[in-house]
């Protein structure tokens, strides 16, 4: 028996080396977890952070690598040794069995029982105690989990893990479908954790999220270690130029103008606008920024779909975007599919360029030129086992046909044009979905979009999980795309991006749109307060 | 906030309410027919359809269990025939009736457990390995009765499916008593075990079970040996109907289980289905026949209504879970 040191760190990941096939995911990657912090995981999509994290749960096997939990060898066979080993995980994707109700999702794999026959009265109490703690007491514990919002069921998910009072609690992108206000309380959740000597690993595309609640970091690049070091002595600029492996200045040198709201990009953005003028880039090229606000695109007249819990009237224009804001479960996500068709609706109607437009189906609000993203992207988003070409062109395939014929090369070939606008990393265009990091198959989905070429966009919640350079980059799509004169509904949870981005932002509550104002007259704080209060 | 629907116990009991009245209905219909209301609802056509009933209810007990954790055993019937030629030919070999009668049981077992094992080392799906285990176990079944009936000595075991049992108090043939306690066994191992809730996990989202530390391998395998035992115990049942050990006996009885299970809720794409809705599909199905029969009406009539009824069932189900995703 070799002696454990007591000074072990929590966790020691060393060598970790991982292929896919043809990709190799992690290259010799290191982390070392003392115990009681919260260790920050950083890297672009695609940089190897789910799997790295995979192979500390069990779920994925190491090809090469040696793992020590508090000095002792660890080698988890699957997830139950990981989790017994007290490693437990909130996985990136939704991770839920659909027909089970809450409490049987929470406790699946450690259910109480006497001889097999399950126990549940003191469960129902600790599930119930939680979902209290996590502030929201309304999510019923017999309910079955399909018929909870993405949000809810990312909240059912952190009970889940927060209840195994595991040693090392692995977090990956918890909040990306979060409200601030979900977000601060697991921050809070976090702290209480880390003083109980839990130790986490923290996965997250939100930096200033990140400097707030981690203490250490390492930053993955291709499947590499590329950096570490304690939170404090560390400035974001550092990490990004860790993390993408170039100067700033060098990426966007188009990207100009516009203050986004978020500290962090707005700071990249003042940064690229004085930077030295793109030596490529065509003379007047667009400003990100100037769009016009032309006549009423969509207009919705009491609208109500089955889904919705209150009739809802709002105006797009062409050329115009307009922030959906509100707290998970406000009701917008059933407003967007409502007006899709994807839901039936009850009352009211939609009027699209000023024709009142009853009872059209999905495939009828694509041909009149409106596109959709979906925020389940696993669930209804994406057809996972297909590729990426099939993915993208899926919406629109007229350019590629000719007498009900396919041209399979000409459809790939714009596949790849996208993959490259959007910086989608995969082995080709052939690749199944599947295979892709979680913020890569989110700009799978949003190149869908643009490759639709949509008039009206619905986007529901289109940077979740995606890096934050190539976030900036999405939202001066999204200016161009109104400076062409597309109307754009932006439903996002994250508010510095909606009053960055928006013109108009509409405040819902449940279920009712309680106030609409132009970006200008919203702040941070006045957004909060109308989200959590419905007061303007 | 969203309005949250609250799926209560009573919804689930509403839930299995659209099967219950389907067979109110059959009963209602047949039993006004004036051919023959005088003799469907008796006693002893009752007892003989509950009788008739056993050897698909057990197929279908088993058959539950394999739907609700998301895969399917077409070689349930086949797995039937294996069992009661095994059982005649250990009887007609000399052996205790008991010791054949296990052997019996354990011979579907088996075939399940195989099915199981395959299923999980090879990951291929449930269609494939079972469809080949159907053609399989019907060639051993042939081989071992040598293409013959396997003649058999009268013992005890042809009592269990007898419409009038020896003991007269216990009103029922004795295999009708042990579908009974089957029945309520496994509706208790699905609803208050944690083997019962793995099963609807991994029929709901098995990715998701897997990363919860749940053992799926292992679930699936005891899946399908518990539906190979069921199988088993339906082969006896058969043997102690016929006599004697057919080997080509329930040629597609599978289907007839596995629509006994869909007619009562259960979901082919798994996370879906209660012992009790799979009950009332069997009954279904068996008072259907009995009452065709009774009338007189020709075979073809009862395929089709049963074809009618399946699709029917079946959409019924579709409109009370109809959400938009
Ligand atoms: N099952 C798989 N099959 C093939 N390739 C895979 C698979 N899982 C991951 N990869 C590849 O491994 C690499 C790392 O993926 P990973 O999911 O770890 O990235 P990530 O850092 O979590 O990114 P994101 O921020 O987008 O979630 C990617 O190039 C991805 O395509
Ligand atoms: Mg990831």
């Amino acid at each position: 028996m070799t002696s454990v040191p007591a000074d072990a760190p929590a966790l020691e990941m060393r060598g970790i080396t991982k292929r896919f096939g043809a990709t190799s995911a992690l290259e010799g990657v290191d982390l070392v977890l003392r115990k009681g912090d919260v260790h920050a995981l950083l890297g672009e999509n695609g940089a190897g952070k789910s799997t790295l994290v995979k192979i500390l749960s069990g779920a994925l096997r190491p090809d090469r690598g040696e793992m020590r939990l508090a000095g002792r060898p660890y080698h988890p066979a699957d997830p139950l040794h990981g989790r017994r080993s007290g490693v437990s995980m909130i996985y990136q994707e939704l991770n839920l069995a659909p027909h089970l109700t809450v409490e049987e999702n929470i406790m699946l794999g450690t259910e109480v029982h006497s001889g097999g026959f399950l126990k549940r009265r003191d469960v129902r109490k600790k599930i119930k105690d939680t979902l209290t703690f996590l502030h929201h007491p309304e999510i019923g514990l017999d309910v079955p989990v399909r018929q909870l919002s993405v949000g809810s069921r990312q909240i059912v998910e952190i009970s889940r893990a927060i209840m195994d009072k595991a040693r090392i609690l692995v977090m990956d992108e918890p909040t990306s479908s979060l409200a601030r206000e979900d977000t601060e309380r697991l921050f809070e959740v976090i702290r209480k954790l880390k003083a109980e000597g839990v130790s986490i690993i923290y996965i997250s595309h939100f930096l200033e999220e990140v400097r707030e609640v981690a203490d250490a970091y390492t930053v993955l690049r291709d499947g590499q270690n590329v950096g570490a070091g304690r939170m404090a002595e560390a400035t974001l600029d550092a990490i990004i130029q860790l993390m993408v492996g170039q100067k700033i200045a060098d990426l966007f040198p188009r990207v100009k103008g516009r203050a986004f709201g978020s500290p962090l990009i707005r700071d990249i953005n003042t940064r690229l606008s004085t930077a030295e003028a793109d030596p490529r880039g065509e003379p007047g090229a667009p400003a990100a920024v100037d769009h016009e606000r032309g006549e009423v695109a969509l207009s919705l007249n009491g609208l109500k779909g089955v889904r919705m819990a209150e009739a809802v009237s709002l105006d797009l224009h062409r050329g115009e975007i307009l922030g959906l804001a509100g707290l998970v479960g406000a009701g917008r996500t059933e407003t967007l599919r409502a007006v899709f068709g994807l839901d039936p609706r009850q009352s009211g109607w939609v009027e699209i360029g000023g024709v009142k437009a009853l009872k059209l189906k999905p495939w009828q609000m694509i041909q009149r030129g409106f596109g959709l993203l979906s925020e389940d992207r696993q669930g209804e988003g994406l057809a996972l086992a297909r590729s990426l070409t099939d993915n993208i062109t899926l919406s629109r395939f007229g350019p590629y046909r000719r007498w009900g014929f396919l041209s399979l090369k000409k459809r790939s070939r714009a596949a790849l044009q996208w993959m490259g606008e959007l910086k989608i990393k995969a082995q080709g265009s052939g690749q199944a979905v599947a295979g892709l990091s979680g913020g890569n198959q989110q700009k799978v989905a949003l190149a869908r979009l643009l490759h639709q070429d949509a008039d009206v966009l619905l986007l529901d919640e289109p940077t979740r999980g995606i890096d934050v350079l190539s976030k900036a980059q999405i939202y001066d799509w999204m200016s161009r795309l109104a400076a062409r004169g597309k109307g754009i509904l932006f439903v996002s949870s994250y508010f510095p991006e909606l009053l960055g981005v928006c013109d108009r932002i509409a405040v819902f509550f449940r279920g009712q749109v309680v106030d609409v104002r132009p970006a200008a007259g919203w702040s941070d704080e006045s957004l909060m307060a109308a989200a959590t209060t419905g007061k303007g | 906030m969203r309005i949250v629907r609250q799926q209560t116990r009573l919804q689930t009991l509403i839930n299995l309410l659209a099967p219950f009245l389907g067979l109110i209905l059959i009963l209602a219909i047949f039993s006004s027919m004036p051919d023959i209301q005088s003799r469907f609802l008796r006693l002893a056509n009752l007892k003989s359809v509950a009788t008739q009933s056993v050897i698909v209810a057990l197929g279908a007990l088993g058959m539950t269990l394999v739907i609700i954790g998301g895969g399917i055993d077409l070689s349930a019937a086949s797995n039937i025939a294996l069992s009661s030629v095994v059982t005649a030919y250990a009887i007609n070999a000399g052996l205790p009736p008991l010791l054949a009668v296990g052997l019996g049981i354990l011979t579907g077992g088996a075939v399940g457990f195989v099915n199981g094992a395959l299923i999980t080392r090879l990951r291929l799906v449930p269609f494939i390995i079972t469809m080949g285990m159907m053609g399989i176990a019907r060639g051993v079944a042939k081989w071992i009765a040598d293409n013959q009936k396997i003649d058999a000595p009268l013992t005890w075991v042809n009592e269990l499916m007898a419409k009038s049992p020896r003991p007269s108090w216990l009103m029922l043939a004795p295999g009708v008593w042990l579908m009974i306690v089957f029945a309520v066994a496994m509706a208790v191992v699905l609803r208050y075990t944690v083997f019962g809730r793995h099963v609807f996990a991994i029929g709901s989202n098995e990715a998701a079970a897997r990363l919860c530390g749940v053992r799926t391998n292992r679930a699936k395998i005891i899946v399908y040996a518990i539906a190979g035992l069921f199988c088993g115990l339906s082969g006896v049942m058969e043997f102690s109907r016929l006599t004697v050990g057919d080997p080509t006996v329930a040629v597609g009885l599978e289907l007839d289980i596995i629509a006994a299970v869909v007619i009562g809720g259960g979901s082919l794409s798994g996370g879906e289905g209660s012992i009790l809705g799979s009950m009332i599909g069997v009954f279904i199905m068996a008072f259907l026949r009995n009452g065709c029969t009774m009338m007189g009406w020709p075979n073809y009539i009862q395929e089709i209504i049963i074809g009618v009824i399946i699709v029917a069932a079946v959409s019924l189900d579709r409109i009370r879970h109809r959400r938009p995703t």
